[in-house]
């Protein structure tokens, strides 16, 4: 902690400061927007229209029978949607030509006056494609693989020292195998809303004089300011990317999104349902245009994780200490826009070596644009290198926990930096203790309970520590001890109202309950995107940067009204260091002898993450990462067909995830920790980094009960059956 | 979804007659499957005619000591219902064991046995399927079949039937009582469902405007020594990947009388004659569980994506067996359901 920030607050369980709005149904989510008074009159309500081919053009759309139907506004297609100022991105520029990319790609949308009645009239729009042979399955040895510029978000895609072939054959225990992920799909419990309306010159709501003066003038005919109720992990990071797509400067777009009902990085930046939501209220200005993308369209339109190919090559000496890493990645990416998944980069700083080399190769398929999936990166690449992991100390003859202390690293092995604070051995033995790790009988498939095959495995975990810059925050004393903090942040349900809350009230010295944080609209100060586990690190030490702001120039006692806006400089250390966070994850698996069913009665994390905010929210975070490991592991899977290229389980009976009566116990521990080097708060963050590892361990486990080495996620029982 | 009319009919014969006198008219149960047919599209009534406020709710035991169970009883009803839980254990595990509480909830008996295959190509207008529109083709042959049949499927279709409930009340030996235009009839549910051959857009041998009106269970004593287990990918929520269905009566250590039946590998919940035969008289042991699955299950034929289920069958229907016999019954993936 550093002056400021007396940690009162901080470290408090307090309650969620918008739980009771969310219980009772009050909290506006991106489609109940606007609220009631607006002046818009009743909304229009749209159904897109996707393409049935994964690679072609749309030869022709016969919408005549839509355009008959009673209720049918307009329908939209290449031909008659407004064209953008910017098509660069070609995941956005939505209706922008004929050509189709991947199935389910928008080609037009029907507005309408009811939901049902768009959906139905989309139904009867007939298309006719010239339609061109597709691509869409990843192979290993793919004639497209190339290597990309750079991984997300800007890391090398590869890293090469030493020589890895020689010492691998030099090393007197080795493992070299392939690890395969598959397609996945973000899937948060609120699918991806846009309301959007563009205003014409007589509508101004009261409140909006911030961007009328920009516009006086404009004539009614000439709509020049759109707002998008979106959800979204960015307010002003949507704004950004789309106010320019249509000519607009960004005080002429508005994005408000107070609430958002989860993410997991497929609301972190905007996709094509955006752009939609905003041509077709281009189409009718001054009402109301509702676009709730479907769960099933959700499937080919707003981001999964790629299927990962991954090598893993591991070479040590009789002791276990490693002499060769090499991590070697297959991925996909689509062709109308690249993202490369930083798989790779976790292996680069996890364990030492005089040997190591890392690379990324991708294809560009005719699939849906892949993006950000929490965690990307290090879930699925931690997953192949912490089950490897786990081979080595077979191998080797060595408890798995042993092996990684082993090889625990001094410094970064990457940079040669030393760490902020490396604390993964100590979350290994703290996990060892509580999980009853002694208890472990090395020998697979020794030890049997009943019909059940028992078994326990572990895994280490990583997450790195970003700060992005560039965010602001405004602080206002309003009078009788109550305090207003605004940053144009976002919650997607992870708590941040509720830490930056406390947050504030320790940097202003006062209870969090003084404390009032709005969040979620660009009319807020610039903040920067809910993704890399950084939001509560940037925004916090902005909010604590902006109230030093308001004490420096207000003083003690303030008067009513009086505000400040400041932002956080990084932190110096952040360059000298290197910033991580760690955690061991443990797991307990049983597996029916005679289905190969399996259970994870237990799944216990230590996490190394700085100081947390609130126990209670942090909680959230790491045992619903902890979960979302455990449906990777068992569950997740979006099968392709590769005739027709689009995802066949593309619903919530399809597409598993693990339900209530699959999280059986999951227990998670924390460090009491404060890292000096990052932030205000000694933060680091908390995100992520329970997915990560949390694979491995449950298929370290399976390995520990079964014998069976599964190298393939998901472990479905049909893999277990002898 | 298109527009469509809405009749509540105040009892079963004008719940028929409505049907029959509106082309496109479907009944409509506790609407768990029916109503997202109607907004993938895959259905479109014209008019929905609203059976589950009917008077058929009542679950009744018989002159003869069975049971008679109104079609629109709920699942979740009928898995609480003491006489199954005491009398035919495999009934209420089935139950159970299906779906969600809350569509356990919502869902009815007569809906139940008409629920529609979850085959993901069926569910989705854009793929080719001979059950949603016949001669159309059938895009799970070549494509994902991995939940789909093993035994009894056609070249024009390899669906399965989804239900739990259908699998147990096939061992209880299950009968059907329908209203028709021709009057009431009472068929066994053993020849209520159909396998594709070359129609696979019936599922039932029911006529149009026919309504189930309850399900009639026999006295069958040693059903109190019954069990269901459903092997699924998840611990609930999940369509069974495999299901059996078992009723076993011991005399000494030789199987008396048995029944049999599996569910998610065929386009019917799928009673194991052979099984069955080959088991009564047998010694009750592990050999002869195992043999008899391998006799029911040589006509198998998997397709790429589904062979694990021929072992996965065998492998349950024997872990099913033992319990029964060692009276352990193996609970413990349908416990974490039903004891919320």
């Amino acid at each position: 902690m550093t002056a400021g920030t007396r940690p009162l607050a901080i470290g408090a369980a307090l309650p969620r400061v918008d739980g009771p709005e969310k219980v009772t149904g009050s909290a506006r989510y991106a489609y109940e927007q606007p609220p009631p008074g607006h002046p818009y009159g009743e909304p229009v309500y749209v159904h897109p229209l996707q393409a049935d081919i994964a690679r072609g053009r749309v030869d022709a759309i016969d919408t005549e029978r839509a355009n008959a139907v009673e209720g049918v506004l307009a329908v939209l297609t290449h031909r008659s949607a407004a064209r953008l100022a910017d098509t660069g991105d070609r995941e956005l520029a939505v209706l922008q030509s004929d050509r189709v990319a991947f199935r389910g790609q928008f080609i037009g949308a029907v507005l309408a006056d009811t939901p049902e009645t768009a959906r139905h009239a989309a139904a009867l729009v007939s298309v006719d494609y010239a339609q061109e042979p597709h691509d869409t399955e990843l192979l290993a040895d793919h004639p497209g693989l190339y290597a990309p510029e750079h991984v997300n978000p800007s890391f090398e895609t590869d890293t090469d020292e030493g020589d890895v072939d020689k010492a691998m054959a030099a090393a007197m225990v080795k493992v070299d195998r392939t690890y395969t992920t598959p397609m996945e799909h973000n899937n948060p419990m609120e699918p991806h809303t846009t309301v959007a309306v563009w205003h014409t010159s007589d509508d101004e709501a009261p409140d909006d004089e911030a961007s009328a003066g920009s516009v006086a003038g404009a004539s009614p005919e000439a709509p020049v300011r759109l707002t998008l109720y979106a959800s979204t992990q960015g307010a002003h990071s949507v704004r950004k990317t789309l106010a320019p797509m249509f000519g607009l400067v960004p005080d002429q777009l508005r994005v408000v999104s107070p609430h958002v009902g989860g993410g997991f990085g497929s609301k972190g930046m905007p996709h094509a349902h955006d752009v939609l939501a905003a041509l077709c209220a281009r189409a009718v200005p001054g009402r109301i245009v509702k676009l709730a993308v479907t769960r099933q369209q959700m499937f080919s339109l707003t981001g999964h994780r790629t299927p990962t190919i991954q090598r893993v090559r591991l070479g040590a000496d009789v002791a276990g200490r490693l002499d060769a890493v090499a991590h070697e990645v297959v991925e996909r990416t689509s062709t109308v826009k690249e993202f490369a998944e930083q798989t790779a980069c976790g292996t680069r700083m996890m364990y030492a070596a005089p040997h190591r080399r890392t690379t990324h190769r991708l294809a560009a398929l005719d699939v849906p644009v892949p993006s950000w999936m929490r965690a990307p990166g290090e879930a699925p690449g931690i997953f192949a290198l912490e089950v490897a992991m786990d081979e080595l100390a077979e191998a080797a003859g060595l408890d798995p926990i042993e092996l990684r202390v082993r090889n625990d690293p001094s410094a970064d092995p990457e940079t040669g930096k030393p760490w902020s604070g490396r604390h993964l051995v100590r979350c290994l033995a703290e996990g060892a203790r509580h999980f009853g790790w002694q208890h472990r009988n090395p020998a697979p498939g020794a030890r049997r309970e009943g019909d059940e095959l028992v078994g326990l495995g572990v895994a280490a975990s990583t997450y790195p520590y970003y700060a992005p810059q560039g965010s602001r925050a405004r602080v206002r004393y309003d009078g009788e001890g109550h305090w207003n903090v605004a940053i144009g942040a976002a919650d997607i349900g992870t708590g941040s109202r509720t830490v930056l809350t406390q947050i504030a009230a320790d940097a202003l010295e006062c209870p969090a309950a003084s404390v009032t944080v709005e969040l979620g609209d660009t009319r807020l100060p610039m903040a920067t995107v809910a993704g890399g586990s950084a939001g509560t690190a940037a925004w916090g030490a902005t909010v604590v940067a902006a109230a030093h702001a308001f004490r420096a120039a207000h003083g003690e006692r303030p008067q009513p009204g009086a505000e400040a806006h400041g932002g956080a400089e990084a932190h110096p250390d952040t360059k000298r260091f290197a910033v991580h966070s760690f955690g061991a994850q443990f797991a307990e698996v049983r597996v029916d002898a005679d289905t190969g069913e399996i259970r994870v009665p237990r799944l216990l994390g230590v996490f190394s993450v700085g100081r947390i905010i609130n126990p209670v929210t942090a909680r959230s975070q790491f045992i619903g990462g902890m979960t979302m490991g455990l449906s990777m592991a068992l569950h997740e899977h979006s099968v392709l067909d590769h005739r027709t290229g689009h995802v066949v389980n593309h619903d919530f009976a399809g597409y598993h995830i693990a339900t209530h009566a699959d999280a059986l116990g999951i227990e998670a521990h924390w460090l009491d920790e404060d890292d000096p080097h990052t932030n205000p708060m000694g933060a680091r963050g908390i995100g992520e980094i329970g997915i990560v590892g949390c694979p491995a361990a449950i298929v370290n486990a399976v390995h520990n009960a079964t014998g069976l080495r599964v190298r393939d996620l998901p472990i479905t029982p049909d893999k277990l059956l002898h | 979804m298109i527009p469509f009319d809405y009749r509540r009919p105040g009892n079963p014969a004008e719940a028929v007659a409505t049907v029959i006198d509106h082309e496109g008219a479907a009944f409509l149960g506790g609407g768990t499957n029916l109503v997202d047919h109607m907004k993938l599209g895959i259905t479109e009534p014209r008019m929905l005619v609203d059976v589950s406020r009917l008077p058929l709710d009542r679950v009744t035991e018989t002159a003869g000591g069975g049971l008679r169970i109104g079609a629109t009883v709920r699942n979740s009803d009928l898995a609480a219902h003491p006489w199954v839980r005491r009398n035919c254990p495999v009934l209420s595990r089935a139950l159970l064991a299906g779906a969600s509480p809350q569509l356990r909830n919502t869902a009815t008996v007569g809906g139940n046995l008409l629920q529609r295959t979850r085959c993901p190509y069926f569910q989705d207008l854009t793929t080719a399927c001979n059950k949603r529109e016949p001669g159309s083709g059938c895009a799970a042959i070549g494509g994902y079949n991995r939940d789909h049949a093993v035994l009894g499927a056609s070249e024009h279709c390899i669906a399965t039937h989804p239900s739990d409930m259908a699998v147990a009340m096939l061992v209880l030996d299950a009968a059907v009582v329908t209203l028709g235009p021709g009057g009431e009839r009472t068929l066994p549910l053993a020849g209520f469902h159909r396998l594709p051959g070359d129609a696979p857009h019936r599922d039932t041998v029911l006529e149009h405007g026919e309504l189930i009106t309850a399900v009639e269970l026999p006295q069958l004593p040693f059903a109190r020594r019954s069990a269901y287990r459903k092997v699924r990918d998840r611990a609930s929520y999940a369509f069974a990947l495999v299901s059996v269905a078992a009723a076993l009566e011991l005399e000494g250590g030789t199987v008396r009388e048995i029944r049999l039946a599996f569910g998610g590998l065929a386009h019917k919940p799928w009673r194991a004659r052979l099984a069955e035969e080959a088991l009564r008289g047998a010694p009750a042991t592990e050999e002869s569980f195992r043999h008899a699955a391998d006799v029911e299950l040589a006509a198998a034929r998997p397709r790429d994506g589904n062979a694990f289920k021929v072992p996965m069958a065998r492998n349950t229907l024997v872990s099913v067996l033992r319990g029964l016999v060692n009276g352990a019954e193996r609970v413990r993936t349908d416990r974490t359901e039903e004891d919320r």
